[in-house]
């Protein structure tokens, strides 16, 4: 396959996913903002979901106020942001339409749709009224995608790019969602009703909320949060089954290409073995911030010979 | 209607906007009538896609029916809730303390504070529990009081529910309507939220769990199943306490000990929130022809290998021949003082008390001492000649079989109508947690009557819920002038520096 072919499959997954997550996060920030009352917790919300989408840095850039409505446009529908629901769109509209021909309609169909219905949102759609409805849809959507290429792909190498990028995009997430909350999880911050309230959004981001309870039969616990969506492989959005994910694609696509490997494999090995044989309680006494950090700069490691092993060679 | 009192709105008094309603009332002048109309549709969307129904039998028709949802929500300040919540704890309280001598030693009717026979031959007593005391002695774990409203400070007991409670599941669901459809309106208040409920009921039930138990306590919901009324809400709560949902044919019991059976083979069981009546639990010891219980469970029950929640025999404390005496209870058990009234209440059995209630049938409430969902009552006010003569008829025929209350006057909340926003009758049913501790959610069930000046707010009897807010201050009440449209403000302060920022991968090539 064309490494510029691979480049588009991959980076279509990866914004898919990326829209996905985003409309995760702005569903649960809105609910986490309208349940805290005092306008400095409400404002601090916001700002860890900017981080926690990497976007903090473009949106100080812009020199808008940190306002709910300011967060959710520059998150949602600003053009100059390239991770905004409506940029994640468009770009993985533009990575399908260039390799149209390794899609199956449905797949195509499943992106070409949300785009030109993407593309007929107004101001009107963003504001508090409409945007629930708006995110419902983004989530339904990205849903739709997955299950397309689940359920009509060949298992080819087209699919373990699409893959790929959805597994790796979807572990970033998880590290970044943990991250900017682990305050919250170290139990450093304020207890009670408001950690409390932090830990429901964080299992909401991840749509684990109700995965948790059947897991652990039990009351919220920062330590067995952060186990569930570092360490616990049946849940899907879990930093682990993301690794398997990733290690057992990347083993797939090296299989196919007669055993070629390099250190993407091995580093994705590396990482998916910390978390398999990893204990909780060493990550949370090494730090959980720590833990995560270098989790998530190991793992812009690992998207970077990703690209240069199959993408740009 | 013939009123004696007024009636108290809970958002309009003496020319003032009470303070819980303030923001709402500005909210309401603020928003144009088709903006409430698209919100009212699409919670009404919400609540179908998630599948919320209710049960109504006996009309014909879809008897899966979705419970109307008015988006105005029912507000109270937090001293209003504080106290109103003193009440309902001390109340359930004493209730599991009635229950535990009223299948004890029974010094409560020794020392002649209810009469002995209102107890012992009730149909809700069950002498199978006689001297039988439940794990952690706790025979109502889920509670739902209903409490009316009469005035600013006027809160009545109107009936306790100590069997199974339902509705929880409307107060959560109601919740996250509300925070989803406005979210603006939510975070201009603060709500104390009420979205642990799952997780304080699993701690509640874990609680109690026999002392046999080894290990993490197993619980499951028990359902009557699918065509069961309430059935959305049991299957809502085990989903979100993450336990399993059964049937009586998936439960067996061997060596007096429950099991459910699993894909990996037979699964002791701890602690069963059942959701069927007594009379159905077990065919061994109740109905021999149920076949929704498990037979073999009371034996479990009793050899100390399971627990049930709510206990069998609970009935007893909510029936409403025993209400009348429920501040007996308190003073009795606690040595305190009802900080709860109760609403005076006519025994039919009793001579005096049923010749009053003949002849003052137009302006009471006539109910089945045993029934519930709000069948077979009359509402005296509302009623034709014909059908107080009808009652006059069953009352003389089978007087225990009927209580009579005075009409209240329940508080009215703004509500959502066909005609635009007018005053509706509403109660409310806080659920209340008893296990080792006593908890209670804030807030709790609000159901409205829609119907102008109903006062009937059963789900079966045309009535509608509200979110109930409890707030975490006391706002202070504000003129009820017309009201300038306020824009809220969203932020203040400065934005602080990251501690730590991260590049994400951007663009491709």
């Amino acid at each position: 396959m064309l490494s510029s072919t691979a480049d588009s499959l991959y980076w279509l997954g990866r914004y898919m996913e990326r829209a996905g997550n985003n409309a995760r996060g702005l569903q649960v920030t809105l609910r986490m903002a309208s349940l805290t009352g005092a306008v400095d917790r409400r404002d601090n919300a916001w700002r860890a979901l900017l981080t926690a989408s990497g976007c903090a840095p473009g949106f100080a850039e812009t020199g808008a106020e940190m306002s709910q409505a300011n967060v959710v446009r520059y998150l949602a529908a600003d053009a100059t942001n390239g991770s905004s629901i409506l940029s994640c769109i468009e770009a993985a509209r533009s990575n399908a339409r260039r390799v149209r021909t390794a899609l199956t309609t449905d797949m195509w169909e499943a992106v070409n749709e949300t785009w030109s219905e993407g593309r007929r949102t107004t101001e009107a759609t963003f504001t508090p009224d409409n945007l629930p409805a708006f995110l419902d849809w983004v989530k339904s959507r990205t849903i739709l995608f997955n299950g397309a290429y689940a359920d009509t792909m060949l298992r080819d190498e087209a699919w373990s790019f699409v893959r790929l990028g959805t597994m790796f995009e979807r572990a970033d997430n998880t590290a970044r969602v943990l991250d900017v909350h682990h305050h919250a999880l170290a139990g450093t911050e304020e207890g009670g009703a408001v950690a409390y309230v932090q830990w429901q959004a964080i299992l909401r981001s991840v749509s684990a909320l109700r995965a948790y309870q059947w897991v652990y039969h039990s009351r919220l616990d920062p330590e067995r949060i952060a186990e569930l969506l570092i360490l616990r492989p049946e849940l899907p959005r879990s930093m682990i089954a993301c690794y398997a994910r990733i290690e057992e694609t990347l083993d797939g696509i090296a299989a196919l290409h007669g055993g070629r490997r390099g250190e993407c494999h091995r580093l994705a090995g590396e990482m998916h073995a910390r978390l398999r044989f990893g204990r909780i309680e060493d990550i949370m006494k090494g730090g959980l911030h720590e833990f995560l950090t270098a989790t998530i700069n190991r793992n812009l490691e690992l998207g970077k010979q990703i690209q240069e092993f199959y993408l740009q060679a | 209607m013939t009123k004696t009192t007024p009636t108290f709105d809970e958002m309009t008094a003496d020319g003032l906007f009470r303070g819980p309603y303030a923001e709402i009332a500005r909210w309401l002048a603020a928003t144009p009538r088709e903006a409430l109309e698209r919100r009212r549709h699409e919670a009404e969307l919400l609540f179908k896609r998630i599948g919320i129904t209710f049960a109504v039998y006996g009309e014909g028709g879809d008897p899966e029916r979705l419970i109307p949802f008015d988006i105005i929500p029912r507000i109270l300040a937090r001293a209003e809730w504080e106290s109103l919540s003193r009440g309902l704890v001390q109340r359930v309280k004493a209730l599991n303390l009635f229950l535990l001598d009223a299948y004890g030693a029974q010094e409560i009717l020794k020392a002649g504070r209810i009469p002995g026979a209102l107890v012992r031959d009730n149909e809700a007593f069950r002498p199978e529990m006689t001297g039988f005391v439940p794990p952690g002695g706790v025979y109502t774990h889920i509670a739902g009081i209903d409490v009316v409203r009469t005035g600013a400070s006027d809160f009545w007991v109107l009936e306790d529910n100590c069997r199974t409670p339902s509705g929880v599941s409307y107060m959560l669901e109601g919740r996250e309507a509300m925070l989803r459809l406005f979210p603006g309106l939510c975070a201009a208040h603060h709500i104390a939220p009420v979205s642990h409920y799952p997780e304080e009921l699993l701690e509640t039930l874990k609680s109690v769990a026999p002392e046999n138990c080894r290990g993490r306590p197993r619980v499951a919901i028990l359902t009557p199943g699918s065509f069961n009324s309430a059935y959305y809400e049991h299957c809502f709560l085990a989903d979100e306490m993450g336990v399993e949902v059964v049937e009586g044919p998936d439960l067996f019991v061997e060596d007096d000990v429950v099991f459910m059976k699993t894909t990996t083979g037979p699964r002791r069981v701890d602690v069963i929130y059942r959701r069927i009546d007594d009379d159905y639990l077990d065919p061994r010891v109740f109905r021999p022809e149920s076949v929704l219980g498990v037979p073999g469970l009371m034996a479990a029950y009793k050899a100390g290998n399971v627990a049930l929640a709510n206990a069998p025999g609970a009935g007893i404390a909510d029936d409403k021949a025993i209400y009348p005496y429920v501040p007996e209870m308190i003073r009795f058990y606690l040595g305190e003082e009802p900080l709860l009234s109760n609403v005076p209440t006519y025994l039919c059995e009793r001579a005096d008390d049923r010749a009053y209630v003949l002849e003052h049938l137009h302006e009471l409430v006539v109910k089945l001492t045993h029934g519930s969902g709000g069948y077979g009552m009359l509402v005296g006010p509302h009623s034709t000649a014909e059908q107080r003569a009808d009652f006059a008829a069953r009352i003389k025929a089978k007087p225990h079989e009927y209580i009579a209350q005075p009409t209240l006057a329940l508080s009215t909340v703004p509500t959502l109508v066909e005609s635009g926003i007018a005053p509706r009758h509403v109660d409310l049913r806080p659920f209340i947690l008893c296990g080792k501790d006593v908890r209670v959610v804030p807030g709790g069930l609000t159901r409205v009557a829609l119907r102008e000046g109903s006062l009937v707010v059963n789900s079966s009897q045309g009535g509608g819920t509200k979110d109930t807010w409890v707030l975490e201050d006391d706002p202070a009440d504000v003129p009820a002038v017309a009201p300038s449209p306020q824009t809220q403000s969203q932020s203040q302060g400065p934005s602080k520096g990251q501690s730590q920022s991260q590049t994400q991968g951007t663009a491709p090539c």
